[in-house]
This record gives structure tokens, sequence and C-alpha cells, in this order.
């Protein structure tokens, strides 16, 4: 129990942002016409890549002669990259196609 | 450094509002290139951001970034409309990998001896185990949608064996917590489980419920990457992830509104052709449509409704149903789609495919105005699809689509139904429809088929 109450204490401001951004991305999404659900999904799953970050200041902390960690590193980062380059230009492929044919 | 977090803030509202225009249609391109934005933004602020100890290794940075970017370009450059499910499934699993990664590095990094039972170390294990499983969970999907891998592999008694891969990986997880220090052996068997449960988490989820897994599973990765910002006390990863968790929360839920089953219930229950085929096995009569009838009647027709489904996707019909509405067109015909909201293998999927034909907008009939519209329709076009139309969902309370909202095509005067074959449909429930009075079937190749029947009518 009273690890748990440290850690809520520790980290209320966390709590605080977490909760706050669940409530912002269910109120943002909420109304969606069909036609949009694949390109959306297909946005929402490219900033899910934003986990690149971590990956970049994991590398930037580890140690120049420490390849295991590097190496991990790299491949996260080649991951993520693939996730987030192809994952925009994919949902930008697919709205293209809606532009062109509203004329 | 307060500017720091300033600009990470101006990261977060670009994704925020960039998400919000994603989900208009006359928006969603600009918002798609503002969280494109906010993504080369909180990139910059975390490549130059001054830190404490850094040796920067900003080659391995550069590298990375080429190589995964080059990769994930020319991907979606070349990937066909078609096969868009299964791209967007495997870069939603590359993306858990990379929260996956992140935890294996940073259970490493903890120095022996020091205290398991603390929230960073719980941090970490919740970033492995949704990182894992999502990255796991999606090659599957990836498999089963390309078609590599069939619903035939069918785990016996699922539910028991998710139920027991669920408290293994647990236990395994509370038993780490409890060591005196990092214990790398028990963690790297803790990697294997949650990779196992994430492969029988899918595994027995088949046929029209690959949608709501897609689904599922990309909101598993958005967590996977807010959990591994929790690990840094990042916010841009916390709320960017938990954006994308919250959104693909929500299309799950829509998703399964509209197959009116619950999300437990696919999670759980799955369609694994476990047969409940309540349907008797009389002997039933199939009728085959000839191509010169067909062309006549449609040609003579005041309004035909188009049902799509995966078969057209897989066909790579869409233009060719195009060209044949455009014909009918020319005669004097009225030409409709009817859109199920899960027709094909993701939400929307129709929609994208008979936009890249340039299908107009107002043509495309959602639903409910479907089925108002399909008693006064004179022939019904199914092309590819089954379950969307499969009137045991009405009629049947044995079938395991009993409940879900159909397109009720059996309404019209016609129905022709384009299919390869009499094989039911991905889910593996046999559909009544084709045996109905109005109906005829009209096999092989819907491209093929339509192509056909595009010449007929001009030719007639």
């Amino acid at each position: 129990m009273d690890f748990i109450y440290q850690f809520i204490s520790q980290h209320i401001l966390m709590i605080y942002i977490l909760s706050f951004a669940i409530l912002l991305g269910m109120e943002v999404i909420s109304k969606v016409p069909t036609v949009l659900h694949t390109p959306l999904m297909s946005g929402a799953n490219a900033i899910s890549g934003v986990v690149i970050i971590g990956a970049i200041i994991l590398i930037r902390r580890a140690d120049a002669t420490d390849y295991l960690m590097l190496i991990l590193g790299f491949l996260g980062i080649s991951l993520a990259m693939i996730n987030v380059v192809g994952g925009f230009a994919v949902t930008d492929r697919m709205l293209d196609m809606f532009k062109k044919k509203k004329r | 450094m307060p500017i720091i977090e300033l600009l990470y803030l101006i990261s977060i509202f670009l994704f925020i509002i960039g998400l919000k225009r994603l989900s208009h249609p006359d928006t969603a391109k600009k918002g798609n290139l503002m969280a494109a934005s906010a993504m080369a933004l909180a990139i910059v602020i975390t490549l130059f951001y001054p830190m404490e100890t850094t040796n920067n290794n900003y080659l391995w940075i550069v590298a990375g970034m080429l190589t995964g970017g080059s990769i994930g370009y020319i991907a979606a450059k070349r990937v066909k409309m078609t096969a868009m499910p299964e791209m967007v499934s495997l870069f939603n699993g590359l993306g858990g990998a990379c929260s996956m990664l992140i935890a294996v590095v940073e259970f490493f990094n903890i120095e022996a001896g020091s205290s398991m039972l603390d929230g960073q170390i719980i941090t970490i294990l919740f970033a492995l185990l949704v990182g894992s499983v999502s990255f796991s969970g999606s090659i599957i999907a990836w498999g089963k949608l390309n078609g590599s891998l069939r619903d035939t592999i069918v785990l016996p008694k699922p539910q028991i064996i998710n139920l027991v891969m669920l408290l293994a990986v647990l236990t395994m997880g509370i038993l780490i917590l409890l060591q005196d220090g990092p214990n790398h052996s028990m963690f790297l068997i803790l990697l294997s489980l949650c990779l196992v449960y994430g492969v029988t988490f899918v595994t027995p989820i088949g046929g029209g419920d690959m949608p709501v897994v897609i689904s599922l599973l990309n909101s598993f990765t958005g967590i996977a990457a807010a959990i591994a910002g929790l690990i840094y006390g990042n916010n841009v990863m916390i709320v960017g992830g938990i954006l994308v968790g919250a959104s693909g929360t929500i299309l799950t839920v829509l998703m399964c509104k509209a197959m009116n089953r619950s999300l437990f219930n696919v999670v759980i229950g799955g369609f694994s052709g476990s047969g409940i085929s309540s349907g008797s096995d009389r002997e039933q009569i199939v009728k085959e449509a000839t191509l010169g009838d067909l062309a006549i009647q449609l040609k003579y027709s005041g309004k035909v409704m188009i049902v799509p489904g995966y078969g057209l996707a897989v066909a790579q019909a869409q233009h060719t149903c195009h060209e044949l509405e455009l014909s009918l067109e020319a005669e004097g015909v009225d030409v409709k789609y009817a859109i199920h909201p899960v027709a094909g293998r993701m939400p929307g999927h129709m929609n994208v495919l008979l936009a890249e034909a340039d299908v107009p907008y107002p043509k495309l009939l959602e639903l409910d105005d479907a089925n108002q519209q399909l008693a006064s329709t004179d022939v019904v076009l199914v092309i590819g699809a089954n379950d969307v139309v499969n009137p045991s969902a009405k009629e049947d309370p044995g079938s395991p689509i009993y409940g879900m909202p159909i397109l009720e095509v059996e309404q019209a005067g016609t129905v022709i139904v384009l299919k390869r074959s009499m094989n039911p449909g991905y889910a593996g429930i046999e559909n009544p429809l084709f045996f109905g009075e109005r109906t005829k079937m009209l096999f092989g190749d819907a491209k093929d088929s339509l192509h056909k029947l595009i010449n007929e009518i001009n030719n007639a």
C-alpha cells in the first residue's frame, strides 16, 4: 500500500496528463465518417511511431562502445522510422484519391 | 530546459490538431501533413536538445533514420491500394517492435542490485508486454490478410490457451519484480512469453473480425509508445501515444457496433470456424446467370445497386466496376453503391478502393440509406461480398453472425452474385442468399466477369 501511495504522490502530474490525453483522444475522434476510417487509422498508426523519440534518446545516452545497445537502438529507430514515414506517406496517398474524386 | 518543453508542447498541439483535421474529409490531407510536421519537429528537438550525459552517437541515429525512412517511403509508394490493410498492420507491428526494443535495452541498463519493486521497472515491463504483443499480433494479422496464413490454423480451445498465456505473462512479470536485482534470463523468458501471447491472441480471431483486430492492435501500439514515454518522462511520446490509443479504441468500438457484437465477444469468441452450422443440409439449388441475359436485364433496369466486398479488392476490379457504372449510366440506369461498414478487411476499405477508381462520393450509400433504397432497386450486383449480405444474420439465431446488421439485398428484384466459387466467405459461414429464389450466380474472377459484362452491355 505504502508503495502505491508513494507512487501516486510522486507521479500525480503524470497521472493528470495521461487522463486528459485519454479524454482528448476520445473527443477528437468521436465523430468520423466511415469514408475516413481507413486513412484515419493509418494516420493514427503513423503517429504511434512517436516511439522513435524514445529510441533516439536511448542512443544519445548510450556509451559509444556499447555496441549491443547501439545496434538495438539502431534497429529501434529503423523500425519506428518505417512506421512513421511509411504511415504518413500511405495516408497521404489514400487522401489524394479522395481529393481527385471531389471535383 | 523549459524552452525544450515548450517546443515539445507545440509538437503536441500539432499532433492533436492534425488528428482532429484527419477526421473531416475537407481537412484530412492538411491534418496528415500537420501530424507529419509535428513528428518532424519532435524528432529534431530530440536530436539536438542538450543532455547531461551524452555521447550523441549521431552516426547511428542518422543511419537508422535513413534506413527506416527509405524502406518506409518505398513501401508506401509501391504498395497497391488493395494491399493497404496488411501494410498498415505491418507498419503497426514495427512501431510495437520499437517499444519492445526500448524496454529490452532499458531493462538491461538497470544496475545490478537495484530494487525491483519500482515504478520505473513496472513501466518497462508494461512497455515490453504491450509492445511485443502488438508486434507479434500485427505480424500474424499481416500474414492472415495477405493470405500466407489462412484460418485453417486452428488452436484447440483458444480461450483457455489465451487465459493460460495471460496468467503466465503476469506471473512471470510479478516474479521478476520480486527478485533482488534485474534477472536477465527471466526477462528474456517474459519477452518470449509475450511474443507467443501476441500470436495466440490473434490466431484464433479469424475472418470478418480482422478489421477490428487491426484497429485494436493499432491502439495497443499507441499505448506501448505512451508507456515507453513514461520511461523517459517524455510528454510528446505520452500524449501522442495515448491519442492513438484512445482513437484506436474508439474506432474499434465503432467497428464492433457495426457488427452488433461486443469487443469481448470478438476477442474471446472469435468465429474460429467451429462451425455452428445450424443450416439444414437440404439439397439446395444454385441458379447460374448468363452474361447475355444479365447484360440486357441491367440495361433495362431503372435502378442498380452494387455491393462491393473483399473479392472486388482481390480482383483489383474497382476500375472495371466504375466502367460498368459509366456504361449503365449512359443507358440511363441509376447506379449506386451500397457500402457496409465492415465490408473488406478494414473500416472504410471499400471507400478507399472506389475513390481510387474515381467513383463520386454521393454514389456511395451507407448501410441505413442503402437498406431504405434496396426495396425499390431492380438489380443488385454483389461483387465479392458475402458475410455482409448474409440473411442468416437476421434469421438464424444459431449463426455466428446472428445480429450483425446486413445489407438486405434480398428485398431487391433480382440479386446477382459475382463470386469465384461456392466456397463460403472469409468467416467460413454458409450463405443462404446464394440459394434464394431471386438470386443468380455469376462465377469467375470479378474483374474478368465485369469486363465481359461491359462488352455485352455495349454491344447489346
